[in-house]
């Protein structure tokens, strides 16, 4: 088995060109660390602190600067986010298991063709299904509701989760899956005696995959959900931005309270994200 | 001669860039034929596409079926909230009535302005990265996490920092004074920089006369083509965001490149820059390919880093076919027209991707 380039020793420089490798990294590293601060920083001020001249200032005190006002405005529009990525994520990750076991081990006539009609599902602008999708939840009376978003969620979800466990399965030799059937496991039991304990590192990858796609979701969260009292975070936060009434410290620190649950697992579980972004990422 | 090397890149341009993924776990091979029929699995083998029927009836309808109801919805009357599914005549009036306007022509020019910059930046950005970090000097996993990390942000939240950081009042205006660039200016004689960025409605390299004088129907458009001011910082923010990606399929496209390769390449007198230049890079292709593709169809569907960000734009500068089926359907509630701003969209992504899924699923 090959070995994970993300885990590899690292060298001390020897030449100049090292050195200069180096600098060029550290003042990438910058930049890409720059947004962070300004939101943190920004965030961490008081009204009073907040002027634009000395926004790349340090606050000059600590304390909970926007904060406070932050959590109190956004924390039940992140009970939101939770309520619509946690059951959304479980659901589209077992089902695509059990389709991606299905398209890698039990091939049948014209299952790749299915398939890729399956798989064009996840690059497809959202907006071209958006009329009929609204009009077909008013139909079925969840339009508005936190389960017609957690459906939509996992109806789209099927073919990026479809996917990614379907890559895995088809790695797994198909001599376990022969044994199993010598013996006498069928289509279902080979699945939940043999895959399903095998497939614990797939579901971690999409799990967090999904998790983080879902969460961090805007176009279906503010039209399926009109009203505010439901709106998952990421529309919150745009609305916060959006209203002249509300100071740039409690956006900016909106912005990192909205950012902090995929921020999380990308701090924890990098490996794993890494994983389910290479398997077939696709944002927007 | 056939690379080792260039089979496993070239599983970069695979549908799943997994394959050329370090996770070995998650890239796919094909397992043709393993699923022998057999008499006593005949019930199993029915059972398959019976226990996948419920998904794909549901990507039918909700994929599928939605698309063609949007199509019709293009082509209808249904101008107005009350719904009206009558064809409008003459036929495709809505696309005439969208290609018309002025806003629609704008839309046009900057998709295809922010899909150029944001693809050249993000992919350069992208290789120079993971060839750096290729080096694996200290600290390069710390690096990599760092450059990767805004891909795990929301586009809102890039939307409404990069926003902050771009108002002229504040942000990187203040930084061009503090670190003495206007200074410097002054003191050459030129004028401090100031710059408009998002609230700056001008095009820069406008084509209008230049183009003009080979296609006379560029000097009847009411639009400058060329690169609209407000857009550079869009395609910074999102460059910001989405750079890492690119720079980890490069990492994992390095990863499927034979040590040896290198080895012989060094052992034939190449040195480190001609490995680089005349092996590595080559064989990168194929992921580059997956990239620009993967990029290509986010950039084309770019909706909420604008909506957060800039929303139209001064002049519709940053204005896109995402927002504007956004404004149309929703605010302006004209549906037709939002339809067929959705349907074009639909087309253009999938003139990238159709051909793509076609070559990566023949090959399994």
């Amino acid at each position: 088995m090959r070995v994970s380039p993300f885990l590899l020793p690292e060298t001390l420089p020897r030449k100049a060109g090292d050195y200069l490798i180096l600098l060029f990294l550290l003042s990438c590293m910058g930049f890409f660390l720059m947004p962070l601060y300004v939101m943190i920083v920004t965030g961490l001020k008081e009204v009073s602190g907040v002027s634009l001249s000395t926004m790349w200032n340090l606050p000059r005190q600590l304390s909970g600067g926007g904060f406070v006002e932050a959590f109190t405005r956004l924390s039940p529009n992140m009970g939101n986010s939770f309520a619509i990525a946690i059951p959304a994520t479980i659901i589209s990750a077992i089902w695509g298991a059990i389709n991606g076991y299905l398209f890698a081990k039990w091939k049948f006539r014209g299952s790749n063709i299915v398939f890729s009609f399956l798989v064009f599902g996840m690059f497809i602008p959202y907006q071209s299904i958006l009329i009929p999708l609204i009009q077909t939840l008013q139909i079925l009376k969840v339009y508005g509701t936190i389960w017609g978003l957690v459906s939509v969620h996992v109806i789209y979800g099927l073919p990026i989760t479809s996917l990614i466990f379907r890559n895995y399965f088809a790695n797994i030799p198909d001599e376990l899956v022969e044994a199993a059937r010598i013996d006498g496991a069928g289509l279902i039991r080979t699945f939940t005696k043999v895959m399903l304990p095998l497939s614990k590192p797939a579901f971690v990858v999409v799990g967090i995959f999904q998790f983080t796609n879902i969460w961090n979701d805007f176009l279906f969260g503010v039209t399926i959900l009109p009203n505010p009292v439901l709106q998952p975070v990421t529309v919150a936060v745009n609305n916060l931005s959006g209203s002249f009434s509300v100071d740039w410290n409690v956006v900016m620190a909106g912005a990192v309270t909205a950012a902090l649950p995929t921020a999380l697992i990308y701090i924890f579980l990098g490996r794993f994200f890494i994983r389910g972004l290479l398997a077939g990422s696709v944002k927007g | 001669m056939k690379f080792v090397a260039g089979d496993s890149a070239s599983q970069g341009s695979h549908l799943s860039p997994a394959a050329a993924a370090p996770a070995t776990t998650l890239s796919h091979q094909a397992s043709r034929g393993q699923v022998k029929k057999s008499r006593f699995h005949f019930s199993d083998q029915s059972l398959a596409p019976l226990l996948l029927a419920p998904a794909m009836t549901l990507i039918m309808i909700f994929v599928y079926v939605f698309i063609a109801v949007t199509v019709w919805v293009s082509l209808s009357r249904w101008g107005t909230l009350r719904v009206n599914l009558d064809l409008r005549e003459p036929f495709g009036a809505t696309y005439a009535q969208m290609f018309s306007m002025p806003r629609w022509h704008a839309n046009l020019r900057n998709v295809v302005v922010f899909t150029t910059l944001f693809l050249s930046l993000s992919i350069s950005m992208g290789l120079l990265l993971a060839l750096c970090l290729d080096r694996r000097l200290i600290g390069h996993t710390l690096f990599r996490n760092v450059f990767l990390f805004p891909y795990a942000l929301s586009f809102i939240v890039t939307g409404i920092v990069w926003r902050w950081i771009f108002n002229p009042e504040t942000g990187i205006n203040i930084l061009l004074d503090v670190l003495g660039i206007n200074k410097l200016m002054v003191a050459m004689g030129g004028p401090a920089l100031h710059p408009g960025w998002t609230t700056d409605p001008s095009v820069i390299f406008s084509l209008n006369s230049w183009l003009g004088a080979i296609f006379p129907a560029v000097k009847g458009l009411s639009i400058q083509l060329g690169i609209p001011v407000a857009m550079i910082p869009v395609v910074i923010a999102a460059a910001w965001q989405l750079t890492g990606f690119a720079m980890s399929m490069y990492i994992a496209g390095l990863a499927a490149i034979p040590h040896d390769l290198r080895e012989a390449a060094r052992i034939d007198g190449a040195s480190e820059i001609q490995t680089y230049t005349k092996v590595i890079i080559p064989l990168l292709r194929p992921v580059t390919v997956s990239t620009a593709i993967i990029l290509g169809h986010v950039s084309l569907k770019i909706f909420d880093l604008i909506f957060a960000m800039t929303g139209v734009g001064p002049g519709f500068a940053t204005d896109v076919p995402g927002i504007f089926v956004f404004d149309q359907t929703f605010k302006a509630t004209r549906y037709n027209l939002g339809a067929a701003a959705s349907v074009i969209m639909l087309l253009l992504v999938s003139i990238i991707i159709v051909p793509y899924l076609w070559s990566s699923l023949r090959k399994r």
